[in-house]
């Protein structure tokens, strides 16, 4: 085809425009100057970011809510997408398409306003508890997205045989159904791991004093004005999201290929 | 049989009823009803919350944050048809340029918003190599401004435009294609009558998914973005926190939610499941 000669140079174009931003990034994470200027390799702004106190305890914030949202999030998503699949509740799935579709910002005032109502009533305060509840709400409908598709391709007789030969519906579940879903579940823990850890939106309005998030402190760095550390953790994150993110697809790619 | 399946249903049930269609209730009620002194939430109903939105203060925002998205859905439009269609016919090879699209889709989006304050602020790396290159000798005013918040909608959401067309053209009948070809079509009369209407659906569910996700936009309108680029996304996140105006912030959200479904649903359909 004619354009074959000029599409190939666009897509690289194209490229640049996704990749360098990220890659710039990471390279100036590395210089030894604070100003965009090269001047020479060093860890100076690593040394920096890891020697900040805030950092680290944002970052043990993120995780302890990642993890506990993702670990709640692929019960509650596996569990659902199974419910579905063995017959579909319209309720549900218009529920979850909704919440995968609402705007972060609406989702955010929406839960601070239930929040704050029932706090009118009982003596709870914001904290890492109405974190982890917002993302456990969030990230169930993308682990039930993923895993559905994969049990989309299974086959019920399976279960049926299971249970032909004695075993109850549970036990068919847990012995023959899961084990097989295994791949999906975890494929979409680590999706919702990164979709948890890079919240800011949902999150910065449902945190408390004591759960202050990594992406919050990053956030409040970038608008105080430039700080060379931002660069650093900037290219951890990405690195660290990235190599999960890859992860997850192998895991997805080689079950395709099954 | 059944009871196993209302067990499995019974914990993502009680989430998205607790944390998300009730919060979505309260959001409602508070939207019809008065500000109180202190900001709290009173309960004389009213619709002046909604009138208000007639205000050219606040219907010049939402002007603009429609804008801002037909912008940024167009210019994705135009960068992400080419780039499904060299990824669909990029054989072998297809994979790993799809993911070169993923990958950096799935990280940060607040680090990827940050690149960009880092490559457009006055000190910033454009600006300085323009200097150095003795092409300015003034830092051009990149970032806070419209450009740059549009920049930032069409860098975060190309994927979005991208995937939806790459998977209706990875489907499409090559043989349509060939037969085209045969019968003496140029290509690009090829790439107009054929391709295109085929890859009618993608196209569409993706505009719509950039449309969206740009319209509802915060992050990016706040960090690259200054007074005059505030989009509806800032100006609810406002009334939650500094105005403290919780049933104009409500509304609003609420006009937003209907915007976002009113585009949505009627188009579900016709996507073939794409969106």
């Amino acid at each position: 085809m004619r354009n074959s000669r000029w599409l190939p140079v666009y897509a690289a174009a194209l490229y640049g425009f996704l990749h360098l931003p990220l890659a710039v990034l990471a390279v100036f994470s590395f210089n030894s100057s604070r100003f965009t200027r090269w001047e020479g390799f060093s860890f100076i702004w690593y040394k920096a970011a890891f020697a900040d106190a805030q950092l680290a305890e944002a970052t043990v914030n993120s995780l302890l809510i990642a993890l506990s949202a993702t670990l709640l999030a692929a019960a509650a998503g596996t569990l659902c997408a199974y419910g579905l699949w063995k017959r579909d509740s319209p309720w549900i799935t218009a529920s979850l398409y909704l919440s995968l579709v609402t705007p972060e910002i609406v989702m955010g005032i929406s839960l601070l306003a239930l929040y704050q109502w029932i706090f009118r009533y009982l003596a709870i305060q914001l904290g890492m508890h109405t974190v982890i509840l917002a993302h456990v709400m969030f990230c169930t409908a993308y682990v039930v997205t993923v895993v559905s598709a994969r049990l989309r391709s299974f086959d019920a007789s399976l279960e049926e045989a299971a249970m032909d030969l004695g075993a109850t519906e549970w036990q068919a579940f847990v012995r023959v159904t899961l084990p097989r879903l295994a791949p999906a579940v975890a494929s979409a823990a680590l999706l919702v791991f990164i979709v948890s850890f890079d919240d800011y939106v949902i999150t910065s309005l449902v945190a408390g004093v004591d759960s202050e998030t990594l992406p919050m402190v990053i956030y409040a760095m970038a608008r105080k004005g430039f700080n060379p550390s931002v660069n650093a953790i900037s290219t951890l994150i990405v690195v660290a999201l990235g190599g999960l993110i890859l992860v997850s697809n192998r895991i997805e790619g080689r079950e395709a290929e099954r | 049989m059944n009871r196993l399946r209302i067990w499995c249903l019974t914990p993502a049930g009680a989430l998205l009823g607790g944390l998300f269609l009730i919060p979505l209730g309260i959001t409602l009620a508070y939207s019809l009803m008065t500000r109180g002194p202190y900001g709290g939430v009173f309960s004389p109903f009213t619709w002046e919350n909604y009138s208000r939105l007639a205000d050219p203060l606040y219907a010049a925002i939402l002007w603009r944050s429609a804008l801002y998205a037909v912008t940024a859905t167009t210019i994705c439009l135009f960068m992400g048809f080419p780039l499904a269609l060299f990824i669909a016919r990029s054989g072998r090879r297809r994979n790993l340029y799809l993911s070169l699209v993923i990958v950096p889709f799935w990280t940060s989006f607040l680090v990827r918003t940050y690149a960009w304050m880092f490559l457009l602020r006055d000190t910033g790396l454009i600006n300085s190599m323009l200097l150095a290159a003795g092409v300015i000798h003034q830092p051009l005013t990149l970032l806070y401004t419209p450009f740059a918040v549009i920049l930032g909608l069409v860098y975060g959401y190309l994927p979005f435009m991208v995937l939806p067309i790459f998977a209706t053209l990875e489907r499409l009948d090559k043989s349509l294609v060939e037969a085209s070809a045969d019968l003496g079509a140029a290509p690009r009369a090829t790439l107009r009558h054929v391709i295109i209407p085929l890859a009618r659906p993608g196209i569409m569910a993706g505009s719509i998914l950039v449309f969206i996700s740009s319209l509802g936009a915060y992050l990016t309108p706040d960090l690259l973005g200054g007074g005059k680029t505030i989009m509806i996304g800032n100006l609810v996140q406002n009334q939650f926190t500094s105005a403290r105006d919780w049933p104009f912030g409500a509304a609003l959200s609420l006009i937003l939610m209907l915007v976002v479904m009113g585009m949505l649903l009627p188009l579900r359909r016709q996507s073939g499941g794409m969106l």
